[in-house]
């Protein structure tokens, strides 16, 4: 089967300091991939590189079989509606209502008329159980809803993708596990998904690959059982044992 | 020798005082397009559009907008073109506050995050999407008190037009003096039309600002 993101020899820089040096990734449809690591690994800033958030220097990137050109402009729109994203902060758009939010690309990238919309926007809140939020503001949400509308609005777009960057890292404890059903419900559904994750109870329940990086490379790759219950490398172990 | 009552005073003044108001709507509505054109250029981030805006911003920012007046005054003649003091007194007044305001804007667009922007990326918009329905509605909002300030010093700022020979409010206040003999009283009822259209604008300023907050 082809792969629906593949990442060959991709090197990214911030000026002399190199961030991601080499990585080759390969993401079967509907596979879910955890990406693990020290902060400073890089595993937010490849994350970033798959919607050309970032910009890197060499190496090839493709999704679904269309190729990430950061100067053409067209061809940026169109993977960008192959990849959904959702942020450690939620970037809600404080100035519209939830259903709004949810609307506004759909009706503006993919030219969906209204009507349309609107019925996708109400059946995607409800997946998310925030059907009786339509018309709030994104203030009057927790940040659990806020960012289970920040999902509605990803899925709007239908991606084949979805990049979750460090999902629950910004909200109090208890309302990390409603967030995370609802990823969990995406993967059963067969959504490809990659996600940069602290949680690593979560990783090992849901992910069918884990990604250690360290120091801008893939260190250890492989399923959860293998690289939690028996790490390879002493980097692994350290981070590992680090969480407990 | 004829009699000028207070009334004869104040009514001629006001009378001047249209021009005032006229002269500051096309330096604001002006200034605001040309202002909004610029920001957008400096937006788009092109290295040399973003020097020449800068440029112009620290050009008009950095010079007394009298000189600035002087010199669309005489340098538009220079061209061959004639022109008079409502042409000149324009373009200066509408070039100063496009200056003033796309700068300003721009701190107002930055003080957006970057996540706005981000999101709006990775749902596709494109550039001109990202702008118009994500982040200037947003900008807006924090742009109106300051931008609402600043027209005020443009109000006061027509004044200088009256020495390339335009005929505002300052300027008949000067020439009513020169007719009257009564530079106090004439000046009090300049300084006082002054002060009756710009302490309401900032008085909504500041009702604004509290809205905001």
């Amino acid at each position: 089967m082809n792969p629906i993101v593949d990442i060959t020899a991709l090197r990214k820089s911030y000026g002399t300091n190199e961030v991601l040096k080499g990585i080759d990734l390969k993401v079967a449809p509907g596979e879910v991939i955890a990406i693990i690591g020290k902060s400073g690994s890089g595993k937010s800033t490849l994350l970033r590189c798959i919607n050309g958030l970032e910009e890197f220097q060499d190496g090839a990137l493709s999704v679904d079989g269309k190729k990430l050109l950061y100067d053409n402009p067209t061809a940026m729109r169109e993977l960008r509606q192959r990849v959904g994203m959702i942020f450690q902060s939620f970037n809600l758009f404080p100035h519209l209502t939830v259903g709004k939010n949810i609307m506004l690309a759909p009706s503006l990238v993919k030219k969906t008329d209204a009507a349309k919309a609107d019925a996708q926007a109400r059946k995607l809140l409800q997946r998310v159980g925030l059907a009786e939020k339509f018309d709030a503001t994104p203030d009057q949400l927790s940040g659990g809803q806020q960012q289970r509308v920040a999902i509605a609005r990803a899925l709007a777009m239908e991606p084949a993708v979805l990049l979750c960057d460090e999902i629950t890292s910004a909200l109090d404890p208890e309302l990390v596990g409603e967030v995370l059903r609802v990823v969990e419900t995406l993967a059963e559904e067969g959504m490809t998904l990659l996600m940069v994750t602290h949680e690593m109870n979560f990783a090992r329940k849901v992910a069918d690959r884990v990604i250690f990086m360290h120091q801008g490379r893939v260190h250890e790759m492989g399923p959860p059982e293998e690289l939690f219950g028996n790490p390879q490398t002493p980097e692994l172990k350290q981070f590992l044992s680090s969480l407990h | 020798m004829v009699d000028f009552s207070v009334w004869d005073i104040f009514r001629n003044l006001l009378l001047a005082a249209r021009w005032t108001v006229v002269l500051s709507l096309i330096a604001f509505i002006g200034g605001g397009l040309v202002g909004l054109a610029l920001l957008v250029a400096r937006l788009t981030k092109s290295p040399w559009a973003d020097r020449l805006v800068g440029g112009y911003v620290q050009l008009f920012q950095g010079t007394p907008l009298l000189m600035q007046l002087f010199l669309a005054y005489f340098g538009i003649a220079l061209f061959g073109i004639k022109t008079s003091a409502w042409v000149a007194a324009s373009v200066a007044l509408t070039l100063y506050t496009s200056a003033f305001l796309t700068e300003i804007w721009r701190g107002c667009v930055a003080a957006i995050p970057r996540g706005q922007w981000e999101a709006a990326q990775s749902l596709a918009l494109s550039f001109t999407e990202q702008l118009r329905y994500v982040v200037l509605p947003q900008a807006t909002r924090i742009a109106i008190p300051p931008t609402v300030g600043f027209l005020v010093q443009v109000i006061k700022g027509t004044a200088l037009a009256s020495v390339i020979g335009f005929i505002e409010l300052t300027k008949a206040g000067t020439m009513i003096t020169n007719a009257t003999f009564k530079p106090f009283v004439v000046y009090s009822c300049v300084a006082l039309l002054y002060f009756a259209l710009c302490f309401p604008i900032s008085l909504y300023a500041k009702t604004l600002e509290r809205k905001m907050r």
